[in-house]
Formats: C-alpha cells, sequence, structure tokens
C-alpha cells in the first residue's frame, strides 16, 4: 500500500502521480522502443495494429467513454482519414502533412456529425451516427475518382523530407511516436478546464449546463477531437493495410470499434489500448485454440463472431468496467491485501437512468 | 426484373410501372415496420434499444426454413410454430442475459444487444453445410402473380401487406382490450407506479421480448420469400431504425407508417435516382428527421424539467 503525501495543488494533476507510474510507463515506453529487436516481424505488425486501433480507440474513449456521446458510426472517420491520406500522400505530400489534413478534415466532418447531437440525446444520436456512416461508406464507394470505389485504392509508403518509413521497422516507430504524442495529448486534455467540462457533461448535462459549460460548443468539439484522432489513426491504418476499399469502413468496423472500448472499459485512457490488445489478439488466440477444437466447431466461420458477442456479452453482465476495471480490481487486492470488499468498486448510484425524463 | 412486369408500348407504362414501385416499396416498408414494431415494443417496455432484432428475424426464418423444408411440415402449421418457438427464445434471452442488467446505462444495454445479435449469427454461421449458404423458402405462394388492371402484383408482396394488417389489428386488440396489454401500457407509462398497483413488471418485460422476438419471427417469413435466406440478413434491421426514428421510438403505429415511408421513398429513390442512392435513402431520410423533428411523426414531446 503506497500512500501519497500531498503537499501541493500541483500533485492531483501531475500526470504521474507517483514514482512507480514513472518507473512502469518508463519500463513500457523501453520495452515497445526496442519492440524491433525482440519481437518477430509477424508479431511486429500485430504491434503496429494495436498502436493503430489504440490511437482510434483514443478518440473514440474521449467521445463515448468521457462525453458520453456513443458514436455507432466511427468507421466514417476512419475512413475519412485513411482515403485523405492515400490521395494525398499519392500527390506527394510530406507525411506529417498529409497526416495532419486527413486530421483536419475528419475533424471537420465529425463536426458535421456533431451538429444532430446538439438537438438529439441517447439512442437518437446513435441512429443519426449510423446514418451517417453508411451515407459516409456509400460516399466512399461511389466517388471513384478520388476514391477508386469498390475496385480499391492502393497506398504506398509514407515518406517526409526525403526520408521514406518504407520497411516494417520503421513504419513502426512512426506509429509508435503518434500514439505516444497522441495519448500525451489525451491525457493532457483530460486534466484541462475543457476535459474536465467532456467529464460533467458525461456524468450530467442539466448540471454542467448549470455550471456554465456550453453544451453546443464542447459536444462539437469532443466530436471534432474524437474524430481528429480516428483520423489520424485512419492515415496510419492506410499506410500498414496499404489497400484501401469501402467494406474495409463499414458497420462492422464501426462495431468493433465501439466493442473496443466497451471491452478495453468505458472512461479510461488505459481501456484504449487494452481494447486494442484483446481486438487484435482474440483472432489470433483463436487460431492458436483452433486446432484443439473439434472440427465441426473449429473450422466453423462462425467461430470468431461467437466469441466476440460471448465476450461483449459477459464483459457487459459481469464487468462493466472492463478490462481496465479487471485489472484495478486486482491490483486493489493486491495493494490491500486482506482487507479487500466485494463492494468496493460498486457505483453508489444504482437508480435506473432514464432517458424518457418522465 | 422490374420491366418484365410492365406490358411494353402500354401508353401509360411509365405511371404503371411507379405504382408497381410503389407497391413493392410499401411490402418492403411493412418489413421494415415488423422489425421496427419490435425495437418499439422493447424500448417501451424497457427503455432498452435492441439491436438483435435484425438477427432474430433471420433465426426466425432459420427456424421457418428447418422446419418447412428438413421436417416437410405443412406452412399453416410452420407459422405458428416458429412464433412459438422464437417467443420462447426471446423470453429465454430476456431471462438470462437482459434482466439482469436493467438498469445499468442504456448504452450497455446496446452493446449487449450487439453481443447477442454477433453470437446468434455466429451460431447460425456454424450449422455445418445450411449456415454459409443462401436458401429460398419454399411457401406455397411463391411466385404466384394476380394481375390488376394494367400492373401486375407479387402474391408475397400482397401477403406480406396483408400479414401486417392483421397483425397490427391483433396488436391493437390486445393493447386496448386484454388485460395484459394494458398492463404493459402501464408499465411502459411508469414502471414504478405500474409495480405499486400489482403489475408485475419483470414478467411483462419477459413478455415483451417474448413478443417482440415473435414479430421478428414473422417478419423474418414474410421477407424470405421476396429475398433469400442466409445469416447475414439480419443487416436489414439496421434499416428498421430510421423507420422507427420517422414514426417516433416510442409509437407503435409510428413504427409500421415509419417502415412504409422508408420503403416507399427506398423504392421510389431506386427508381427515379441514379444507382447507390437506393441504399442510403433511409439514412438520408431519418438524418433529416432528426434534424427537422427529432421526435419523429407520433412521438412525444418530453422535456426534463427541473
Amino acid at each position: 500500500m503506497r500512500f501519497i503525501f500531498k503537499t501541493s495543488y500541483d500533485q492531483d494533476i501531475r500526470l504521474a502521480k507517483h514514482g512507480g507510474h514513472r518507473f512502469w510507463y518508463s519500463l513500457l515506453l523501453a520495452a515497445l522502443a526496442t519492440a524491433p529487436w525482440w519481437l518477430g516481424d509477424y508479431g511486429l505488425a500485430q504491434l503496429t495494429f494495436i498502436l493503430i486501433y489504440g490511437v482510434v480507440g483514443l478518440g473514440l474513449m474521449l467521445l463515448a467513454g468521457f462525453t458520453g456521446l456513443f458514436s455507432i458510426g466511427h468507421a466514417a472517420f476512419l475512413g475519412v482519414g485513411a482515403y485523405t491520406e492515400a490521395v494525398l500522400q499519392a500527390q506527394g505530400w510530406p507525411f506529417p502533412l498529409s497526416m495532419a489534413a486527413a486530421a483536419l478534415l475528419s475533424a471537420a466532418v465529425g463536426v458535421v456529425v456533431g451538429l444532430p447531437a446538439l438537438r438529439v440525446k441517447g439512442i437518437y444520436l446513435g441512429i443519426a451516427t449510423l446514418a451517417f456512416g453508411f451515407i459516409v461508406e456509400e460516399g466512399l464507394a461511389r466517388w471513384e475518382s478520388v476514391t477508386g470505389g469498390n475496385s480499391g485504392k492502393s497506398v504506398g509508403s509514407p515518406q517526409m523530407f526525403g526520408w521514406a518509413a518504407d520497411t516494417s521497422q520503421s513504419f513502426y516507430f512512426v506509429c509508435l511516436v503518434t500514439a505516444v504524442l497522441c495519448t500525451l495529448a489525451v491525457l493532457n486534455l483530460l486534466r484541462s478546464p475543457t476535459g474536465r467540462a467532456f467529464v460533467a457533461i458525461r456524468d450530467s448535462e442539466i448540471s454542467a449546463q448549470s455550471m456554465g459549460i456550453n453544451l453546443a460548443t464542447y459536444k462539437t468539439l469532443s466530436f471534432a477531437l474524437s474524430a481528429a484522432l480516428a483520423g489520424i489513426g485512419g492515415a496510419l491504418y492506410a499506410h500498414q493495410i496499404r489497400f484501401l476499399s469501402p467494406d474495409q469502413f463499414n458497420i462492422i468496423q464501426s462495431i468493433d470499434l465501439l466493442l473496443m472500448v466497451v471491452i478495453g472499459g468505458l472512461g479510461s485512457v488505459h481501456g484504449a489500448f487494452l481494447g486494442a490488445i484483446f481486438l487484435i489478439g482474440m483472432p489470433q488466440l483463436i487460431s492458436a485454440v483452433k486446432d484443439l477444437l473439434p472440427d465441426a466447431i473449429g473450422q466453423a466461420p462462425g467461430l470468431k463472431s461467437v466469441i466476440y458477442g460471448a465476450a461483449l456479452i459477459g464483459f457487459v453482465m459481469f464487468e462493466p468496467m472492463g478490462l481496465y476495471g479487471r485489472w484495478l480490481k486486482i491490483r486493489t487486492w493486491f495493494q490491500l491485501f486482506p482487507f479487500y470488499r466485494k463492494g468496493m468498486f460498486k457505483r453508489q448510484k444504482a437508480f435506473m437512468k432514464s432517458d424518457r425524463l418522465r | 426484373m422490374r420491366s418484365r412486369r410492365v406490358r411494353p408500348g402500354h401508353p401509360t407504362g411509365s405511371l404503371l410501372q411507379v405504382l408497381q414501385v410503389l407497391v413493392s416499396g410499401i411490402a418492403q416498408g411493412c418489413i421494415y415496420g415488423l422489425i421496427a414494431l419490435g425495437f418499439v415494443l422493447i424500448y417501451k417496455a424497457s427503455e432498452a434499444v435492441s439491436f438483435a432484432q435484425g438477427d432474430l428475424m433471420m433465426l426466425g426464418a432459420f427456424l421457418g426454413l428447418a422446419l418447412l423444408s428438413v421436417l416437410g411440415w405443412p406452412f399453416w402449421l410452420v407459422v405458428p410454430s416458429a412464433m412459438l418457438a422464437m417467443a420462447l427464445i426471446g423470453m429465454a434471452t430476456e431471462r438470462l442475459v437482459i434482466g439482469p442488467v436493467l438498469g445499468q446505462p442504456a448504452f450497455s444495454i446496446v452493446m449487449l444487444t450487439f453481443g447477442i445479435g454477433y453470437v446468434v449469427r455466429g451460431l447460425v454461421t456454424m450449422i455445418p453445410g445450411i449456415g454459409t449458404d443462401t436458401h429460398t423458402l419454399a411457401v406455397p405462394f411463391k411466385d404466384a402473380v394476380v394481375p390488376l388492371g394494367g400492373i401486375v402484383l407479387a402474391v408475397e408482396q400482397l401477403v406480406v401487406i396483408g400479414a401486417t394488417a392483421v397483425l397490427c389489428l391483433v396488436l391493437y386488440l390486445l393493447f386496448s382490450r386484454s388485460k395484459v396489454g394494458i398492463a404493459m401500457q402501464a408499465a411502459s407509462q411508469n414502471q414504478l407506479a405500474a409495480y405499486y398497483m400489482g403489475i408485475p413488471v419483470k414478467r411483462l418485460n419477459t413478455l415483451v421480448w417474448g413478443l417482440a422476438a415473435a414479430v421478428a419471427a414473422i417478419a423474418g417469413l414474410l421477407l424470405a420469400p421476396i429475398t433469400f435466406i442466409h445469416a447475414n440478413m439480419g443487416f436489414i434491421g439496421l434499416k428498421a431504425f430510421p423507420a422507427a426514428v420517422v414514426g417516433g421510438f416510442g409509437s407503435l403505429p409510428g413504427a409500421i407508417v415509419g417502415g412504409i415511408i422508408i420503403g416507399v421513398v427506398e423504392a421510389l429513390s431506386g427508381f427515379f435516382l441514379p444507382e447507390g442512392f437506393k441504399d442510403i435513402a433511409a439514412y438520408v431520410v431519418v438524418l433529416v428527421m432528426l434534424m427537422v423533428k427529432p421526435n419523429g411523426l407520433f412521438g412525444e414531446n418530453l422535456r426534463k424539467k427541473v
């Protein structure tokens, strides 16, 4: 058990709360920075995907986990980012510029989607984003002169100022740097007044409004930032996957992204990355245990979706705080060793939160 | 396919063509409406939004297929048995999965129903030899047509429209005349007050899920002759959301009206507009609706009072 003796107000908002944080996150960063040397090519590709999905997950987490607005069409932003990057890269833009353009364009699209968010709530917002996702997907498929339509579009490797990230190692470092910068940006945002306003809106719109938070501005801002992060993730995704087609950004992708943040743990930055590990790691795990199962189950094409669905049901029913919540509980159990009680993480409010307002 | 049904050289050919498109749009809209009816039933009862409704419909269609083609039952027996089986599955789902988490934020339940949808779709796909193929449902009225004036109506579409009308009447009678229906109305208006009046709200929730699943089974059996049965047919349920929103999410007649509006708009945009607009017409309509009148055509306008 660690007791933190607070001597200044800064300690409350410091990113690393104590030496343990500094030690473990430095270790993690060192392990990630040296990954190309201790991880095989295949593992490195998977790790790159985890970082990319982690960045997208950060965006969705900001929106769903911290502002309480749910988007069932987030793949659309991913798609806008990916295609912007693909088009600009083909025209020879340097990578940082084209990625910034992808983020900006996604953010602009996010603002457009955010507009209905000012009028509608809850499930209506979900349906608005769902509808928007379908429209963007169809747009990507039909705007053939730019996107190549359903026959797809191939993407080259990122290059900047005479240097090209054309090996999987160099591209991994591009992703790592981007992911670290995005994480730091989100962490910083969350301890700023803007981030606090997001959390206040999530917890109660009415009390947030009474505290002087402009709902319209902050909700739109949240959509824009979330879409920008998804756009950055999309730009990286385009280079990693090297071939884009509109069906990569369909409703299934959107649901996968939601599944990622819910399983990772809504309302935690760790959750975005834990969810990404789950999303990328699960197919590997399934193919590893496939051979142990009888053929009728192991070779069946629907196995993956049954496992995803069961995991989702299991998490919502038994661990609503997701993987990160489970980790917190395990850690607290060890920290407090004989004194851990079952109800410690139970929320005090257990009443039905009604959208119907009556 | 559309041009096949129109007599060439007929003076009012294009008008008749439009009529033909309208009828098929209404039939398609009835399917959307039936699926939307399931959402609305569940939403009114427990304030949960079920994204699994489309997949339940798919399961109902597969059950019908199994009874009709594999066991060789007659069609008039297949329909009630598929409905009954689906009602039991729906009630079991509510008991095992939805009931225990009611009270969590609405979005948890949405994710839960996504999970149910995934599992149902995966399980159906896993059935060896059947799950990955597309099937046709050999209903007695398959491919029959009725000539009416200048247009030719497919019996399948007429059956869809007729069955929807009958179902609406049955549901109307259920909700206005029967004790269970009135209790359901009470529970949907105010669960706590209904509970104090001695209404077993939890049991009603289970029943509503059974009812919604049975309606989904009907939708599946009606849709199957028009299209095909396959494991991904449940995605049509995503077009039923616009239907529910256009009608107003808490309104039963609204669901059917919204469904028909969506179906007709879709059919007409497929006819008049360039390719591609048909697939997104429903979503454009719902976005416009959300901008203009977020509560839908028949929705109640509720505001929170502090």
